[in-house]
């Protein structure tokens, strides 16, 4: 047998630290290339719900390659252990690139819009308030206008704040997405 | 050519010779072209029991099991059979019917919308919508089966485009740009693992299933004899280390043994190796191996740290990772005296809590000493199958298994009606070989019209069946858990297992007295055809030794 193994060979357990499976604590931006083929929005949901995650927000769309489609979505990091989130997705066939964006090295936007009831002929208030967002009033009738904002989720929910007041009657969001900084390809 | 032709070429192209299966209305053109098609095809009496049968030539022989079903019931039937192929990684193709396109959507007859159904429990599953796609899509299916980690897919094919006209094309390019099991295994994480084993003083290797699954038997023994490393392996697993062995612990979790699972207690080092941590072996998992440092070796990167945070992951396969693990922990020379103490300190459980029973002392038939006379009878050579429950444990904890893919189980979906179906299957794929289901008798009636299936087809299956006329583990859960409160655990003494067997076309025969078992058992194996064997065993038998549902491993009891 050995002598006293080579001193590059000790190594104390104590050192070995675990891998993830922890929770991060913040908001995560997954941004999700999949195969544009049938079922496979039912297979991501299927999967978030059998196994207890939970989506925040959601956004679809194709890409500029039409086989393809991209899934934006966000999760709480608090709540699951983002590392299990995005290796039970990549088993699904049809999911072919994830991306865990970096909140420093990434542009988000999502688009809202707001139904404000405008009786009380507030309406030239609500359109002050839109102005200062560089929202766009997109329709208008006598008891109501509709404001279009784009934004962050923090821009959108400030602006709803703002509007609240005046008698909100629907908010329409479509959720996240998102794109990388500079010229990395998200 | 039509579709249904070339879905028959493709099997032949994956090697299938033989498939399980019932036809209805929409997958008549695939019996149709079946006919006379050149793959030997088995009628079985429920497609539940055509799902098993697949599962279980899989599992006994390491090719893919292939299964059919007709749209509608005949597909939902199929999928108890499925989620069991999920939760064990089997390798299974089924291709069920589906009603015409212009009928679906539509509640037509006989529909169900079996991929929507099966979508949680299948590894990957597509529903044809251009008949030109069935090639590519068939053998997709076996690739995804077969590779990675092993699993069930799903193809559901509408009537009318099976009938349609396309032109085949031997080998068609696969289109899975999204699924690239890795294999290889990161060297340097591999270098790790070895400096780790070679520094830990009280290192346990436990293996499951996954070990089979990838063919590395001979590799894990490998390892584990580079140095005197304690071995353990889940009931996934058994066969995978020969049992018995000086550095076999026998298997772990709730009904293993206490040496095995005192080591895991104690170890300071624990590598995983196509094991996924499952809650029946850890138990409480708070209080799971507490003082242990983990390498986890498997080729599903989601079973790293799921369960169980690992300090040095390696994700691949075990075929080809064990070797180059073998040679980086030779190279390191670690002196083997220092696992004396650990040694020590098992074999000291090993002599205090051997796996052990108290036999009558007249002719009552004790569970435990069934199953000895079954590894008596067999010499230990046969295919084992088995149903779920308390006779799945004890033939687990008394029949030592000295070779891979010679245990069948239903481990992880714990699906009862299991042994039988699964056993025609692997005698099958292993025409040779004995093979005995060790059925309960609870388990027993859920699948056993595929007695039918073995006379018809000449499946020279034995059943031996553990007949307590209780549904024992619960009836045992319910002594030890709810004060004895039997409800609804009491199976009576319906059927008479003989005359059924007797009805069947099989042989019936029965045991009642321990001195005459092993001469009744060898004269069911010496029986042409399939036997059933009813064997009347102690009726209020519990499995032990056992950690107590969300215990912890050093609260074994009994």
């Amino acid at each position: 047998m050995a002598e006293e193994p080579a001193a590059s060979d000790v190594l104390s357990l104590d050192e070995l630290e675990a891998v993830s499976g922890a929770r991060t604590g913040r908001r995560h931006l997954l941004s999700v290339l999949v195969e544009n083929k049938p079922g496979v929005l039912a297979r991501i949901a299927g999967l978030f719900s059998r196994r207890g995650f939970n989506i925040e927000t959601l956004a679809v769309g194709p890409t500029d390659d039409p086989t393809v489609s991209r899934i934006t979505l966000t999760v709480d990091g608090a709540a699951h252990p983002i590392d299990q989130v995005t290796k039970q997705l990549h088993k699904l066939v049809n999911v072919l690139k994830i991306r865990d964006l970096d909140p420093d090295e990434t542009v988000t936007r999502e688009l809202a819009l707001f139904k404000v009831s405008a009786d009380d002929g507030r309406r030239a208030e609500i359109v002050g308030v839109a102005d200062i967002f560089r929202g766009k009033v997109i329709d208008v009738s006598k008891r109501s206008v509709t404001v279009e904002i784009t934004g962050t989720g923090a821009k959108i929910e400030a602006f709803e704040e703002l509007v609240r007041p005046f008698g909100l009657v629907e908010l329409v969001r479509t959720g996240e997405t998102a794109v990388t900084r500079g010229r990395l390809v998200t | 050519m039509r579709a249904v032709d070339a879905i028959v070429e493709c099997l032949k192209a994956e090697g299938v010779d033989t498939v399980f299966g019932i036809p209805g209305g929409a997958n008549l053109p695939t019996y149709d072209a079946l006919y006379d098609g050149g793959v030997r095809h088995i009628l079985c009496r429920h497609e539940q029991g055509a799902g098993h049968a697949a599962e279980g030539y899989a599992k006994a022989s390491g090719r893919v099991g292939v299964a059919l079903a007709t749209s509608g019931p005949g597909a939902t039937n199929l999928t108890t059979a499925i989620a069991d192929a999920v939760m064990d990684s089997v390798p299974c193709v089924f291709i069920t019917g589906q009603v015409r396109t212009d009928m679906l959507g539509t509640d037509g007859f006989q529909e169900a919308d079996v991929t929507g159904i099966t979508m949680p429990i299948v590894k990957h599953s597509s529903m044809i919508r251009d008949p030109r796609d069935i090639p590519r899509e068939i053998h997709e299916a076996f690739h995804i089966a077969r590779t990675g980690r092993p699993g069930p897919v799903l193809v559901d094919i509408p009537q009318d485009l099976s009938r349609a006209d396309i032109d085949y094309e031997p080998n068609p390019a696969l289109q899975l740009p999204g699924y690239q099991p890795k294999s290889e295994g990161n060297v340097k994480q591999i270098r790790l693992a070895a400096k780790a084993l070679a520094n830990a003083r009280r290192p346990v290797i436990y293996a499951g299933g996954g070990v089979v699954s990838a063919e590395a038997a001979a590799e894990l023994t490998e390892l584990c004899t580079s140095d005197r490393f304690p071995v353990t392996l889940t009931i996934m697993g058994l066969g995978a280390f020969p049992a018995p062995h000086e550095q076999w612990l026998g298997w772990l979790g709730m009904h293993g043994t206490r040496a095995a699972n005192y080591a895991m207690d104690e170890a300071d080092l624990i590598c995983a190796i196509g094991a996924r941590f499952d809650d029946r072996v850890t138990g409480k998992l708070a209080e799971f191996a507490p003082r242990a440092k983990f390498i986890h070796i498997d080729v599903d990167p989601a079973e790293i740290s799921k369960n169980v945070p690992a300090h040095i992951p390696i994700v691949g396969d075990a075929k080809r990772i064990l070797p180059k693990l073998v040679r980086e922990y030779r190279a390191l020379e670690a002196d083997s005296s220092r696992l004396d103490a650990w040694w020590e300190r098992i074999h000291g459980w090993q002599e205090r809590y051997p796996l052990t029973y108290e036999d009558s002392d007249d002719e009552e038939i004790k569970p435990q000493f069934m199953i000895e006379a079954i590894h008596e009878a067999t010499g230990g050579e046969a295919i084992i199958t088995s149903d779920v429950g308390q006779h799945q444990m004890w033939t687990a904890q008394y029949y030592p298994f000295s070779a891979p893919r010679r245990w069948i189980n239903s481990g992880g979906l714990g699906t009862m009606g299991f042994g039988l179906p699964a056993a025609l299957g692997a005698q099958v794929a292993n025409p040779e070989a004995t093979v005995v289901c060790v059925a309960g008798d609870g388990s027993l009636p859920m699948n056993v019209q595929e007695l039918a299936t073995c006379v018809m087809e000449d499946i020279p299956v034995k059943v031996f069946l553990m007949n307590n006329f209780y549904l024992g583990m619960v009836r045992q859960w319910q002594e030890l858990f709810w004060g004895r409160r039997y409800s609804a655990v009491d199976m009576g003494t319906s059927p008479d297992w003989v005359k059924l067997a007797d009805a069947f076309g099989a042989t019936g025969l029965r045991a009642t007295e321990k001195s005459t078992l092993l001469d009744t058992m060898r004269q069911a194996l010496e029986t042409p055809g399939p036997v059933v064997l009813d064997v009347h065993v102690s009726k209020e038998e519990n499995v032990y030794p056992m950690i107590p549902a969300g215990a912890a491993a050093r609260d074994m009891v009994g």
